[in-house]
């Protein structure tokens, strides 16, 4: 037979000798087997198998419509957080917006005010950006002591996604920003209106209006139709269901940025405007609340990120700290996005401390926590970064250990 | 300390120099502007016409405010708004509208956009005024006397308002 497809006199031959050979060969055992049961049909959208059981967490809550869910970290493979298991942090509910209705409108202190439909937004030249989003109170817990138990509820405010959208810059020029604007300020459509002021240098070098999350539009809880990415940024100032850019000459020192998100310092000053993520790292397989099975070979696992570029080296320990070695770094490695990190590990029943330590490209080494409170002291509940360190027993269960 | 950067002016005077390329977008209606000029600024601007007294604000508070903070501010689902004044660095800060927030302002927007917590938006300008101007006497900001206005309100203040400083990180070695 020559490449291409075969004729029809072609196939029934094939058909004939494989045919002929298995009933030459199986006969009694092809009448003794019960037919095959069909699968299920075709579907219009997909699910996941009923098997799988990864879900969010969430604290118990009188008020359900505010609050954070964790991301299950310790079930992930990959870089890229499923949209439906992305973290949330929510203030008032989830809004649910009709996107032929949805508008923004970009005012104040530009030449040109505008509104624009979302269809309008989607005829603007688009991009597409692998990120990661980090809440600005992941591992808030960890400041404190007990320090949290797994790592979906200690370091679970952290996702990666693909998002699609419209650069900030674009739709500026687009506006004529005026020459003493220096702040946008971001508003989003839910109930609470929630708000933050974004330097317009941010806006300028990489801001996103984004609509796209993961292949499909994003999710309602993520801001559907229309989010501010401000990539390596805090996850508050990514603004959900947005609907206004006010550009003014100053911050507006919204409930947001002054009574929450500032970091309080020993002194009693607070940092304010502490927009980056900074280098972090965390192994989530073996992670606290899991168990090894047996001894032998595992493949250690877990995710680095950094909110000012590219993670440039992951070191884990397995013996408490007293050697680091550097992990493979999963391919492809994107500024600003989750990398992975492999390192392969024999258990072999001993009693050990693990950890990872991330550095990024711009050679910042994430801290210890000690190293963290010695400056920052125990009180400024944002903007964690520490490394984590699990304890794997010798009956290979895995806990959470104060470093 | 939030000044223009000689980039950022660049930037800007290079964009303002632009015009637009893809013509979409119409100018906002009045009613866009009014529906989305609620923020307010801590100098004041965008604070709306109306006043409100202490004890308005008194009044106002136990029937919208006290079942989620409690009759005297002091906390219970919402958060503690009174006290902790002192406390900021000590090992147990409390931060409170009195103790923590920098700018009377900033609680006017807040309550303004955000509360109460279930139906906000609520509250007219003059109820904002009156709410406001009630937990900041609770917290010993203002005599029993004064009147909240656009005026007054940004004349007050806090006070933290000193007690914020910028972002020095990266700050571990």
């Amino acid at each position: 037979m020559k490449h291409g497809r075969p004729n029809r006199r072609q196939l029934l031959q094939m058909g004939a000798a494989v045919g002929g050979s298995l009933l030459a060969g199986q006969k009694a055992l092809a009448l003794e087997t019960d037919p095959r049961k069909l699968g299920q049909p075709l579907g219009p959208y997909g699910e996941r198998s009923s098997f799988e059981k990864a879900v969010r967490w969430t604290r118990e809550s009188k008020t359900p419509e505010t609050g954070s869910s964790f991301t299950p970290l310790h079930d992930s493979v990959g870089i890229l957080t499923p949209s439906s298991l992305h973290y949330e942090r929510h203030h008032s509910g989830i809004p649910t917006i009709d996107p032929a209705k949805h508008r923004l409108v970009v005012h104040s202190l530009v030449d040109r005010p505008l509104s624009l439909s979302m269809a309008e937004i989607r005829r603007l030249p688009s991009l597409t950006r692998i990120l990661v989003l980090e809440c600005g109170g992941n591992s808030g817990s960890e400041w404190g002591t007990p320090t949290g138990a797994d790592v979906q509820r200690s370091y679970g405010l952290v996702s990666g996604s693909e998002w699609t959208g419209v650069p900030l810059s674009l739709l500026l020029a687009e506006a004529g920003v005026q020459p003493r604007a220096s702040w946008v300020i971001a508003e989003g459509a839910d109930a609470c209106r929630m708000m933050r002021s974004i330097p317009l240098a941010k806006a300028m070098e990489n801001s996103l209006l984004a609509y796209g999350q993961n292949g499909e539009a994003m999710r309602p809880s993520q801001g559907y139709p229309l989010r501010l990415i401000n990539p390596g940024w805090e996850g508050n100032t990514n603004v959900k269901w947005l609907h206004s850019l006010k550009l003014t000459e100053q911050p507006y020192m919204a409930r947001d940025e002054t009574s929450k998100y500032s970091d309080l310092m020993p002194d009693g000053t607070a940092r304010i405007f502490t927009y980056a993520m900074e280098a972090k790292s965390v192994i989530t397989f073996p992670s606290g609340g899991q168990t090894l099975p047996t001894r032998g070979l595992y493949e250690l696992t877990g995710l680095a990120w950094s909110g000012r570029g590219r993670i440039e080296r992951v070191e884990v320990t397995t013996d408490g700290g007293r050697t680091w070695v550097k992990a493979e770094l999963q391919e492809p490695r994107l500024p600003i996005a989750l990398t992975r990190f492999r390192l392969a590990w024999r258990f072999e029943g001993q009693d050990t401390i693990i950890a990872s330590r991330a550095t990024d490209e711009t050679g910042y080494v994430q801290p210890t926590r000690a190293a963290l409170i010695a400056v920052r002291g125990t009180n400024s509940n944002y903007h964690y970064n520490g490394i984590k360190f699990w304890n794997v027993r010798a009956d290979g269960t895995v806990k959470n250990v104060e470093a | 300390m939030w000044k223009l950067s000689a980039m950022l002016l660049a930037a800007a005077a290079a964009l303002s120099a632009q015009s637009p390329r893809y013509g979409v977008g119409r100018p906002p209606t009045p009613e866009e502007i009014r529906e989305l000029g609620s923020a307010i600024a801590p100098d004041g601007a965008g604070l709306p016409e109306g006043a409100g007294t202490v004890a308005a604000g008194r009044e106002l508070f136990a029937a919208q405010c006290a079942r989620c903070h409690g009759p005297k501010g002091e906390g219970d689902v919402g958060a503690t708004l009174v006290g902790g004044q002192g406390t900021l660095r000590t090992p147990r800060p409390l931060k409170t509208v009195g103790s923590f927030w920098p700018y009377a302002t900033t609680l006017w927007d807040y309550v303004n956009r955000a509360m109460p917590f279930d139906r906000p938006g609520l509250l007219k300008p003059p109820e904002v005024y009156a709410a406001v101007a009630y937990v900041l006497n609770l917290n010993g900001i203002i005599e029993e006397d004064r009147v909240m206005d656009a005026t007054s309100l940004p004349k007050v203040k806090m006070p933290n308002r000193d007690g914020f400083v910028a972002d020095p990180r990266p700050d571990i070695r």
